[in-house]
């Protein structure tokens, strides 16, 4: 059984007639810190405490089917934080392309993860070789639920594709290299 | 009677339907990915179990996983929350297949309401009043309809909905490369490039209804304003919907029960209209618990997921519609991880501290030490207020707010200061437009 929002207002009921502005409440599961505020009404600052009892890890009926292949896991345990190893492990900006002049970036407009194509099992949006235009859709950056479209920004032909499908990109990094047409 | 349920989700909602399963003394199992094991729900629930890594495709979007999570626990039943799988027929069906009961509507009433096109003419036919509008197959197509529609239109995407794939274009000019451009993002965001077209009305009011159905019967459970919005995203929802006319409100909750009825439904759902003008038009259908489900819930004095829940048991509705009522002014705000661009900022919670006290309700997941992760949505925290009216409720969310503390995150915390104070807010009936006009006007607190 956890605090609900109802023993929360039971509590305080009864501290409104007391004199105290301050309640902190300790259990093995929770505290519980209860303050008045400065006008007049009460604050509180919850954290659970009771470890999570872990049932054994499934394996699923069938492989699971992301987008292509799985990314690989950061290590359990590890939540994937800007500065935590997920993110230390994912590419950062690289220095402009080394292509030649005519050779352009596209990169992550955003923090996310990296997918070529629309849905598990469809075709990439373009491959090396593929022609792109500015409005080209050529890959998503999903983050925190969004799929951000990303266009090529630019007229060509895709030279490189610099992550794995599946793969973390921080912000401003290169995720192809399109080499302008020439002709 | 469900003994055990696993709940396939994260964040406030998983936390939610923890609570509520404690209540009726069913046990939980949380199925939460790597990036989600040591989270709150996860100290909450009964059990935990991994469904795999953190990116969601590989997690709480992998069907076999969570049907197997559930049989490998004991479950009898799996709540899919909102997003994720929540309207995903496919789960629907392998929870069938399993012996399990899916805690939401028939596989088939997901598959309507999901391709938003279907839905509009269903609830056409059904005599819902719909946007002039139809699907554009061809650039050829799409100019000659948007002629018929009238300018400015509204690009939609068939397999989006939730205010996502929405594209307004302004003169004929314009149509053509945005039709393209829509067709492209949809099949990449969806995996279903179709598109259609409606009449986009700015200045609209986004008023909902919530429908309750135990497959034979269907129930509304009054209506919500979520006119503010930003991006088409909501971020202040409230109940009732304020200065509607008695008989458009009577008319809307009809066309509402008049659509589920229509489709049999069994479960919670929203229905969503455009209201302008004194007229209203049938938008889409969510067909799952939504995030602002708590204003109704306040006001109603009814806790939503009980009621999915015993209606997924098989039990007949435990109210009538006479039993209905509607008690004071609830309004719900949704605190996020975002910079003041309203782009996403992930990090840890160092503090979270909320208000408490009567006519106060926060239903969050984080506390100090929570990793608000890149993989997942922005939502952090709901506040919701209640009060005898609206002009209480509003006071009450000016005061409240105040005493919303929030470390290691940026919030989106000023720009709902700044709504709560604002006195267009506070006379009420905004429409859509209104979050967007409020950022301009003060672009330190937020930028559109």
């Amino acid at each position: 059984m956890n605090l609900s929002n109802d023993d929360v207002q039971d509590i305080l009921s009864l501290l409104d007639s007391l004199p105290y502005s301050e309640l902190t409440l300790e259990t093995s599961r929770f505290t519980l810190q209860l303050r008045r505020s400065a006008e007049g009404g009460w604050t509180q600052e919850t954290q659970g405490l009771s470890q999570r009892v872990l049932a054994g890890p499934v394996a699923p009926a069938t492989p699971p089917a992301p987008p292509s292949a799985t990314p690989p896991a950061p290590p359990s345990g590890a939540p994937p934080s800007r500065g935590g190893p997920a993110a230390a492990a994912a590419p950062v900006p690289r220095a402009a392309s080394d292509a030649g002049p005519d050779a352009q970036d596209i990169v992550a407009p955003l923090l996310g993860t990296f997918y070529r194509a629309p849905q598990p099992g469809a075709p990439p949006f373009v491959d090396i070789g593929g022609s792109v235009e500015a409005d080209t859709v050529v890959a998503i950056i999903e983050t925190m639920k969004l799929m951000n479209p990303v266009y090529a920004g630019t007229t060509g032909t895709v030279t490189e594709i610099c992550l794995d499908d599946g793969q973390f990109a921080e912000q401003g990094a290169v995720l192809m290299r399109v080499s302008a047409r020439t002709g | 009677m469900l003994r055990r349920i696993l709940i396939a989700n994260r964040g406030e909602i998983a936390a939610r339907i923890v609570a509520a399963c404690h209540r009726l003394g069913i046990e939980t199992v949380l199925a939460a990915s790597e990036a989600d094991l040591d989270s709150r729900p996860a100290r909450l629930s009964d059990r935990t179990i991994c469904l795999g890594p953190p990116p969601a495709a590989a997690s709480y979007l992998n069907v076999a996983a969570v049907v197997a999570a559930a049989a490998a626990t004991g479950c009898d039943a799996i709540h899919p929350g909102y997003g994720f799988l929540a309207e995903n027929p496919a789960l629907a069906r392998a929870c069938a297949a399993a012996g399990l009961v899916f805690i939401g509507p028939a596989a088939a009433q997901l598959e309507l309401a999901g391709d938003k096109l279907a839905a509009r003419e269903q609830a056409a036919a059904a005599g819902l009043p719909v946007l002039p509008g139809g699907e554009a197959a061809t650039a050829a197509q799409a100019q000659s309809l948007a002629a018929d529609i009238g300018w400015p239109i509204l690009i939609k995407a068939a397999g989006g909905g939730g205010g996502r794939g929405l594209r307004p274009v302004h003169s004929p000019a314009e149509l053509a490369a945005a039709a393209g451009q829509a067709a492209a993002e949809a099949h990449a965001a969806f995996g279903d490039p179709r598109i259609y077209l409606e009449r986009f009305l700015p200045t609209a009011r986004h008023v909902e209804v919530q429908l309750l159905g135990d497959g034979e019967r269907v129930i509304h459970l009054s209506d919500r304003d979520c006119s503010i919005q930003r991006r088409y995203q909501k971020v202040i929802e409230e109940a009732p919907a304020p200065l509607l006319a008695d008989g458009l409100r009577t008319a809307i909750h009809d066309a509402a029960v008049a659509f589920g009825s229509r489709l049999g439904y069994r479960g919670l759902g929203t229905v969503e209209f455009l209201v302008a003008d004194g007229v209203f038009y049938f938008l889409e259908m969510n067909a799952r618990i939504q995030v602002e489900h708590p204003v109704t819930e306040q006001v109603c004095r009814l806790d939503l997921v009980a009621e999915q829940i015993a209606v997924a048991e098989g039990r007949p509705l435990s109210l009538a519609q006479q039993e209905v009522t509607v008690t004071g002014h609830a309004i719900e705000c949704r605190i996020c991880a975002e910079d003041p661009q309203g782009r996403p900022a992930p990090g840890t919670v160092t503090r979270a501290v909320f208000p408490a006290g009567p006519g106060i309700r926060v239903d969050t997941w984080i506390q100090a030490g929570s990793a608000v992760s890149p993989f997942y949505d922005s939502l952090l925290a709901k506040l919701i207020v209640t009060g005898a009216d609206r002009a209480d409720a509003v006071g009450r969310l000016r005061r409240e707010l105040g005493d919303c503390e929030i470390a290691g995150v940026t919030t989106n915390l000023p720009l709902l200061a700044a709504l709560a104070g604002d006195h267009g807010f506070a006379a009420g009936g905004m429409d859509t437009g209104f979050l967007a006009r409020l950022t301009e006007r003060t672009p330190a607190v937020a930028h559109g």
